[in-house]
Formats: C-alpha cells, sequence, structure tokens
C-alpha cells in the first residue's frame, strides 16, 4: 500500500478515534475525578495537592462506599434496571410484530409506514410526554377509556398502581411513557433486519416441514437476531439514566437513578456523590454489554 | 394414462392478473424418472416446479402424487423436497443443522438424526465441513449441502430448481454428472428446472421444452435434439440451421425439398404433400466442410445438386475441440457448420475468405412443418 493510502486510512480511523476521546472518554475521566475529591466550600478540591514540599494524593472513595452501603442508593440502581428492562421487553414485544409487518408489506407502502414510524418524532419530546400526563390524569382521555374497561382494577391487583382510578405517577404511566417514546428506536433496527432477509429461507423451512410458527422461531427470528440487540440496547442503555420522563410521569414508588442524579447536583449540591453515582451507572451498563459484546465476538469468530 | 404414472399432472393452469403462466398443462412422470422442464426464462417451467411443491396454487387442474391429489396439502406436508435456485441455505445454521432441519420437523430421535445427517454427507462427501456455516463454503460445497437437505428426509419426489445455475462452467460440468449419479444412485423420482438444455440433457431421462406455458415437446434427450418437432424446438436445443422450402417430391422412400440456393434430398418419406411449405433443419455438427478444389467453369458443375453448398467462408470460431464456419453461400444465406479438430496441424486449414464445399447425408436432415 502506497504512504499515501496509509496515511489516509490513518486519517478515516483517527478521526471517529478523537471524537470519542475528546467527547466522551476525556469528560468520563473528568467526571471519576470529580468523583474521588473533596468537596470544597464552592468548588471541588484538587486531588493532587503541593503543600509544604510534598505531594499529597487524595482519593476519596467514601462516596462510592456510601453508594454501596446506603439502601437506597442500591434500591434505586435496582429499580432503574428494572423499570428499564420492562420497557425493553415490552418496546419488543410490540416492535417486533410492528416491524414484521413493515418489512412484509408492499414495497411502496413501505416508505409511507417508515415515516409514520418516525413522525412522533416532528414533535417536541417534551411536549408529548407532557401529553400523556393530561391523557392519564383524573378524567383524561387515555384515563377514561382504560377505566371503563376495568383495566385500573387489574393493575390495582398486580401493584402497578396503587388504587383503582390512580393512574398518574404510578410504576403503570412511567413504564407506558418509556416504552411510547423509545418504541420506534426498536422498530427501526429490527425493520432494517426483517426486510434484508431472504423469503426464499422460509419457503426452504415450509419445504423441509416446518409450519409457519416453526418457521418464524427457527429462521426468522435467530436471523432477526442483530436488530433483536441493536434495539434492545438503543432502548434500555437510555432507559437505565432517563430523566425527564420518571420526573414528569413517575412518581414516588419510581426513583430512579436519573433522578438522584439531579438531586444530588443541584439540590444537595454534592458533585463529588453526583459524581460517583454517573460512574457508577455508567459501569453497571457498559460492563455486562463489553462482557455480552465480546461473547458475541467470540462466537462470530467461532462460526468463522 | 399409464398404470405406473407416479406423479400425474392434469391439465394445470395458472394465471397471474390474466395472464397464463402455465397454460393447460399434462403429463404423466413414471417412478425413479428424472423429468426436466427446460425453457427460458418466462415460459412458465418454474411457476410448475412451485405448484408442485405448494409455493403457488393452480388456478385450475389437479396434481396427484402416488394417487393422492396434492390441492390440500401445504408445502410443509407435501412428501417431496425441493433444492432452491442458489439453494436458499440456512446462514444462521451449520451445515450439519442445515441438513438434520427436515428431520427435526419431523421430531427423530437423535441418534437418528445424528446417523442419517452423516450419512447424507458422506453422499455429498463433505463430512469435514459439518461444522462450518454456509457462507464458509465454497459455491460446488453450498450446492452439495443444498442436495443432501432436499435428500435427508427420502423425500418421494425431489425437486431441483435449476440446480447448477451459480455453478461456473468447469464446476457445472464436473457436478452434473455427480449430481446425476447421486440422484440415480438414490433412486428418487425427480422434477427439474433448468433453461440449461446441457443440463437438462446429462441430466434427465426426459424432457419438456416449455413456451409460453406450453409443453412444445416431451421426449428423451435424443428425442429431442435429432427429431425436433417443431421450429420452435429445433432451434431452441443446440445449433441447426433452418432453411424454409418447398415440397417439390413426395415418394414413399424420399422426398425432395427445394429451398432456392438449396436442394435437399431427404431419404425417408414424411406425412405431407407436395408443394406444402416446410421447413428442413440440419444441425451444423452432421455437415462436412471441404476445401472447394473445383477450378473449372462454373457451367460444368451442376447448378443446384443435391445435399451440398458452396460457398466462401465469412467467420470461424475455433473453440479448441471443433471449429465453427460460417459458410456464406451465393444467394446470401450464411450455413453454420462444425467441424472436430481431429488432427493437431492440418496441412491447409480452413480460413476467412477460402471457398469451400458443404455437404450432408441424405438422412441427417429434420423436415418441419411450416
Amino acid at each position: 500500500m502506497s504512504r499515501a493510502g496509509r496515511g489516509g486510512r490513518f486519517a478515516v480511523i483517527a478521526v471517529p478515534y478523537a471524537w470519542l476521546l475528546a467527547f466522551f472518554l476525556l469528560p468520563f475521566l473528568v467526571i471519576a475525578r470529580i468523583s474521588v475529591s473533596e468537596m470544597g466550600a464552592t468548588t471541588v478540591k484538587d486531588i493532587v495537592a503541593w503543600k509544604d514540599g510534598t505531594i499529597a494524593f487524595s482519593l476519596k472513595f467514601g462516596n462510592y462506599l456510601l453508594l454501596a452501603q446506603d439502601d437506597l442508593y442500591l434500591r434505586t440502581y435496582g429499580s432503574s434496571l428494572l423499570f428499564a428492562a420492562v420497557t425493553t421487553v415490552l418496546c419488543l414485544a410490540i416492535g417486533y410484530p410492528f416491524a414484521y409487518f413493515m418489512a412484509r408489506s408492499r414495497r411502496s407502502l413501505q416508505p409511507a409506514l417508515l415515516m409514520l414510524v418516525m413522525l412522533p418524532f416532528w414533535t417536541s419530546f417534551l411536549l408529548r410526554v407532557y401529553a400523556w400526563k393530561a391523557l392519564l390524569t383524573e378524567q383524561g382521555l387515555a384515563a377514561n377509556a382504560i377505566e371503563s374497561v376495568g383495566l385500573d382494577r387489574a393493575m390495582a391487583a398486580v401493584g402497578l398502581i396503587p388504587g383503582p382510578g390512580q393512574l398518574m405517577n404510578t410504576p403503570f404511566s412511567l413504564i407506558l411513557g418509556m416504552t411510547y417514546t423509545y418504541l420506534p428506536f426498536m422498530i427501526l433496527p429490527l425493520y432494517s433486519t426483517l426486510a434484508k432477509m431472504d423469503l426464499r429461507l422460509l419457503e426452504a423451512a415450509a419445504d423441509l416441514g416446518a409450519s409457519a410458527w416453526t418457521a418464524f422461531w427457527r429462521v426468522t427470528v435467530p436471523l432477526s437476531r442483530p436488530g433483536i440487540i441493536a434495539g434492545s440496547m438503543l432502548v434500555f442503555i437510555p432507559c437505565v439514566g432517563e430523566y425527564v420522563i420518571p420526573e414528569l410521569l413517575g412518581g414516588p414508588q419510581t426513583q430512579m437513578i436519573g433522578r438522584t442524579l439531579w438531586d444530588e447536583f443541584f439540590s444537595n449540591n454534592d458533585w463529588p456523590m453526583a459524581c460517583a453515582v454517573a460512574v457508577t451507572m455508567v459501569l453497571l451498563v457498559v460492563v455486562p454489554l463489553a462482557v455480552f459484546s465480546r461473547y458475541q465476538a467470540e462466537a462470530s469468530a467461532r462460526s468463522t | 394414462m399409464s398404470a405406473e404414472a407416479f406423479l400425474q399432472i392434469r391439465n394445470i393452469v395458472k394465471e397471474f392478473d390474466g395472464h397464463r403462466a402455465v397454460d393447460n398443462v399434462s403429463i404423466d412422470i413414471v417412478k425413479g424418472e428424472v423429468f426436466a422442464l427446460l425453457g427460458s426464462s418466462g415460459c412458465g417451467k418454474t411457476t410448475l416446479l412451485r405448484m408442485l411443491a405448494g409455493f403457488e396454487t393452480p388456478t385450475s387442474g389437479t396434481i396427484l402424487l402416488n394417487g393422492r391429489d396434492l390441492a390440500d396439502l401445504a408445502p410443509y406436508e407435501r412428501p417431496m423436497n425441493m433444492m432452491f435456485q442458489s439453494y436458499a441455505l440456512f446462514p444462521h445454521l451449520t451445515v450439519f443443522e442445515n441438513i438434520a432441519f427436515g428431520l427435526r420437523r419431523d421430531r427423530l430421535p437423535a441418534a437418528e438424526i445424528q446417523s442419517r445427517v452423516e450419512s447424507m454427507l458422506k453422499l455429498v462427501q463433505l463430512g469435514a465441513f459439518a461444522k462450518r456455516k454456509p457462507h464458509q463454503l465454497s459455491g460446488g460445497q453450498q450446492q452439495r449441502v443444498a442436495l443432501a437437505r432436499s435428500l435427508a428426509k427420502g423425500p418421494q419426489l425431489l425437486l431441483l430448481d435449476e440446480p447448477l445455475g451459480a455453478l461456473d462452467k468447469k464446476l457445472r460440468e464436473e457436478t452434473q454428472i455427480e449430481l446425476a449419479n447421486i440422484v440415480h444412485d438414490v433412486g428418487v423420482t425427480c422434477v427439474l428446472v433448468t433453461h440449461d438444455q446441457e443440463e437438462a440433457m446429462t441430466m434427465a431421462s426426459r424432457i419438456a421444452v416449455m413456451s409460453e406455458g406450453r409443453f412444445l415437446q416431451v421426449g428423451a434427450p435424443a428425442e429431442i435434439y435429432e427429431t425436433p418437432a417443431s421450429r420452435f424446438v429445433a432451434d431452441f436445443i443446440g445449433n441447426v440451421n433452418l432453411m424454409d422450402g418447398t415440397l417439390v417430391e413426395d415418394e414413399a422412400d424420399h422426398v425432395v425439398v427445394d429451398c432456392d440456393d438449396v436442394r435437399h434430398w431427404i431419404g425417408h418419406g414424411i406425412t405431407g404433400m407436395r408443394d406444402m411449405a416446410v421447413t428442413v433443419a440440419v444441425r451444423p455438427e452432421k455437415i462436412r466442410l471441404e476445401r472447394d478444389n473445383v477450378s473449372s467453369s462454373p457451367t460444368e458443375v451442376d447448378p443446384k445438386p443435391f445435399n451440398e453448398a458452396r460457398g466462401t467462408i465469412k467467420d470461424m470460431a475455433y473453440f479448441g475441440d471443433y471449429t465453427v464456419y460460417h459458410l456464406q453461400l451465393a444467394g446470401g444465406r450464411v450455413l453454420k457448420v462444425s467441424q472436430t479438430n481431429v488432427e493437431r496441424q492440418p496441412d491447409r486449414p480452413l480460413t476467412w475468405g477460402d471457398a469451400a464445399r458443404a455437404s450432408w447425408s441424405d438422412l441427417s436432415q429434420v423436415v418441419l412443418p411450416r
């Protein structure tokens, strides 16, 4: 390869790396640094200090210890992961059939359907979440519909809402809001893998004795795995750290880590603690994903 | 109707938006036969095959397999398997699992699946590749996996859709014979769809030439090639010189056809009558070509001798084993002649611009109605 070619290749790889370094890794390191600092009167103290001819390092891990010991934080992390997981499962359950029928509909119809999926993005996200507030409040349209079919009593029975008629600021309203907001992020990657699928494979499956149901589970689902994984990550990761939806639609039962983060930063003004919460959240999400994607890479390397 | 007909196709019609893709086709296929549907794209051969597999529903007509009407059977219930064009192997499954797919649907015990798949792998000589994924195989290997997959369930009828279409020429020639041998050894009744006449001829015991949804001729490969029933079939299968003319002599033991610049003496009688407009077909390899050494004046030679033509070589194409010459006759007609290159370095090989004389025997022509 020529020198120019090698330089070009280097540039192409270097630019995104530089971007990630400057805008993701460095801020993360700044946050990580603050999380192990002492809070001063108005600003955080330096972790390296030059005093009387000695260099003093001071790393304060108290925040992390507190995180690990304080029941409140642990429960908040737990419920964040739980709500994000439930939202992801719901998005998958609703999004998969949706994407499937989109991908199998007439070619000429598909751009219009795709447009419909993306249409909500044309309205402000905040506005849409506020709209749910109005819909779910007492005598709201959705609330009336739910109560008229008695669904609220069923939800109260399983603990999704505290009692019949109380829909707002409950786990139910939170999950509804997150599922509604993140559904397109599930549908789009699923649609793109399903639309690419070779339909003759389904004929081959039928020819070999598989019913439509079996062919779906044995052929369509395994082949749409990349879409399922991509969609689930696109929903799960932002849901864990979601702040706006829990703030607007959530309630006392739905403390999520985004809310805690806000409180630490702006109510308690405890930046080191807030940063410790943030770092822990990133690690909680990133570490399992890294392990998972490594396992994936190994699995595909084995088969190659 | 033959008593031993295994697959009976009765008056099958398939219409798409008013267009008849398959137009009233009937055929009986006996057990163990390899039957080829041969035609160019859009002739309805694939539609017919897909109706056998159950992927298309006939507009009218019936299909009986072993006396049983297939109309109500979904594809997954039919006792037949198909080898798809460009194979349609499951990309997420290994070779082993691809072959086992159909067996698993039948819920066979694991040990039996294991032994059946292994014997299939052995049959197609892919034992070492069981753990590979389809994309790690060459085209020829994928083709063999597809064959093994379609044979694994021991189908009563094997459907092959352009089985060699995705292979390059050299590999296709090798695979053709191998595939024919495997199908023959297994003894399965087979319907094969192809646009490639060589493929049809090497594989099949009978060929149906299709055009515009109809069967034009059904017969053994040699029958189709040597005694085509129509202009279309003669022209579609192999190369041919077609000469339009008039029947001028109609005897019991011979006929004479006058084609303006060429006169044919045909050494057998035909059903026809004098002055009938006919077409004479002569295959290029049935014609002998030699240097035209007649230096005398043209008046001395018969101006229109039987079964021969004089001209100059306008074009030639050397294929190694044989050469195709285009002989331009005085009247403007171009005669295609192919000659086997028996000698390595002939003395004075015919070349562009040479005067040459073409001749053929009186049993080499086929007279076709026009």
